[in-house]
């Protein structure tokens, strides 16, 4: 036992990847970070582009409403959202949430509140002469909508709104402190399990998780800055 | 003399507490080219957009071809709109879309004309004003002037039974006021009804059979242009028409 460990040591940190399972179990926490990003984002684009409508209305009411909303989400800290959700649902109602569901009922919290500033933003750097010349023309509101608004808010929306992706992509890395088993999580009970057979495998771990993290935000914020280069204007 | 296109009455339009328009009436005949003047702030871009429905109105009526047009929803406005080109001060070309999408856009989404025919019509429109070489362009890539012959362009493609222009040149570099008035002069010429705002005096006494002077709210004086440069009949319109002389020989001497 002892030989077989002395053994091991001698093997370079970075062979710990290629123990059992162990690359494939960072993949598979992996794809726990990407699917409650992308469940977030998924309900979070829609809801969001619903709360920027709501937030362009005139009614004081619906203004005040908005703004607190959007000013609660943005001061709190999502870590203490989590907690909130997670903790405080059990303590306050005895409903038992999983770590993954409190995940993603906070990043669609936070993600309606960002994702609807962006399209409250895009929607009213639109000018107004760009509705009266078409109305001008003969359009009605729906096509002037359609033909003239949108896809001008889109333009201005899609590469801010990747760029949201990548910010929920990384702030899922908070979610180990409530009991979620992600990528970071998956990395730490590797090297725990190791930690005598390889005592110093946290650093090649880290930075494979590290390049994990890169190759999917990487490509994400590529595309967003190409498309807003091409749709400047 | 030809026949009543449009015809406002008793128009009355006012921003929350501060009336602007006091009674409008005028008569704007097939064919007739009427420039409308006045100090800055008398209600002329007011009377335009309540023209086309662009503002909605307090009182009186609008009518175009004998057909009431005032006081309808927006949904019922686009199809009056169709037959009201308007280009405004401001360049408003859609900056997501190239000059010939531009152009084709309204005609082929509003009148459902075919892709084909309405670009090339749009083409030989763009060649009359000089800018065939830019058809594939996108709107910031042009200049000021450039955009306003495209929005002239873009607003003749709907085939309008008469223009409004509100100020098309105000915004523009001098050397690129020209080529604007140019292409409304040759329009004049073809017999388009125009309702035209400016400050450009040579171009209004050129191009007018007819000059509304407006101040206060109200139509204050009207005759041909040749009456009403050199014999203004009230003295609102003496010393409107002084004011530009002071500025026209002001301009002379800051240059020499
Ligand atoms: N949307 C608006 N809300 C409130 N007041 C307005 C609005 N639009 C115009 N006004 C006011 O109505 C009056 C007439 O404005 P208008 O733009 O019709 O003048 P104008 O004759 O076109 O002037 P200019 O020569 O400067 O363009 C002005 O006092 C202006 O401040
Ligand atoms: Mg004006």
């Amino acid at each position: 036992m002892l030989v077989l460990a002395i053994d091991a040591a001698r093997e370079p940190a970075i062979s710990i990847l290629f123990r059992g399972n162990n690359f494939v179990r960072l993949l598979g926490g992996l794809w726990v970070t990407i699917r409650i990003s992308m469940i977030s984002a998924v309900l979070s684009i829609p809801l969001g582009i619903l709360f920027g409508i709501f937030m362009m209305r005139k009614n004081p009411a619906a203004k005040a409403v908005s703004r607190v909303y959007l000013d609660f989400i943005r001061i709190m800290p999502q870590l203490v959202l989590l907690f909130i959700v997670y903790f405080g649902t059990t303590r306050a109602f005895g409903i038992n949430l999983s770590g993954e569901l409190s995940a993603i009922i906070v990043f669609v919290l936070w993600g309606t509140a960002e994702m609807g500033d962006l399209v409250r933003g895009a929607l009213s750097s639109i000018p107004k002469h760009q509705y009266e010349s078409a109305a001008a023309l003969g359009m009605t509101p729906m096509e002037i909508n359609i033909y003239v608004i949108i896809p001008q808010t889109l333009r201005r929306l899609i590469p801010l709104a990747i760029n949201l992706i990548t910010r929920m992509i990384k702030t899922t890395s908070l979610i180990v402190l409530i009991g979620v088993v992600e990528v970071l999580k998956t990395g730490q009970q590797i090297i725990d399990a190791n930690r005598f057979a390889f005592p110093t495998a946290a650093l090649p771990i880290y930075g494979v998780i590290f390049f994990l993290y890169f190759f999917t935000c990487w490509p994400i914020s590529l595309l967003a800055k190409y498309l807003e280069k091409r749709w400047k204007n | 003399m030809a026949e009543v296109q449009l015809s406002i009455k008793n128009l009355h339009k006012s921003y929350d507490r501060l009336d602007v328009l006091k009674g409008v009436d005028l008569d704007v005949h097939k064919g007739e080219v009427v420039v409308l003047l006045g100090p800055s702030g008398c209600g002329k871009s007011t009377l335009l957009r309540c023209i086309n429905g662009l503002e909605t109105i307090n009182e009186g009526t609008i009518t175009l071809d004998g057909e009431v047009i005032s006081g309808k929803s927006q949904a019922e406005m686009s199809k009056y709109r169709q037959k009201i080109g308007m280009v405004f001060q401001s360049y408003d070309l859609f900056p997501h879309k190239n000059i010939i999408d531009n152009i084709t856009m309204a005609p082929r989404k509003v009148q459902g004309r075919d892709r084909v025919s309405a670009e090339k019509e749009a083409r030989d429109l763009l060649a009359r004003v000089g800018l065939l070489d830019k058809e594939k362009a996108f709107p910031r890539m042009l200049s000021g002037g450039q955009k306003q012959r495209v929005a002239i362009v873009r607003a003749l493609e709907m085939h309008p039974e008469m223009m409004l222009f509100d100020e098309v040149t105000a915004a523009l570099d001098p050397e690129m006021v020209r080529e604007v008035l140019d292409v409304m002069l040759e329009l004049a010429g073809q017999g388009l009804t125009m309702l035209i705002v400016t400050h450009e005096m040579a171009f209004a006494r050129a191009i007018a059979d007819r000059i509304i002077f407006m101040d206060g709210g109200h139509i204050v004086e009207q005759s041909d242009p040749e009456t009403f440069f050199t014999h203004p009949k009230t003295d609102r319109a003496k010393e409107f028409l002084e004011n530009f002389e002071f500025v026209a020989r002001k301009r002379k001497n800051d240059s020499v």
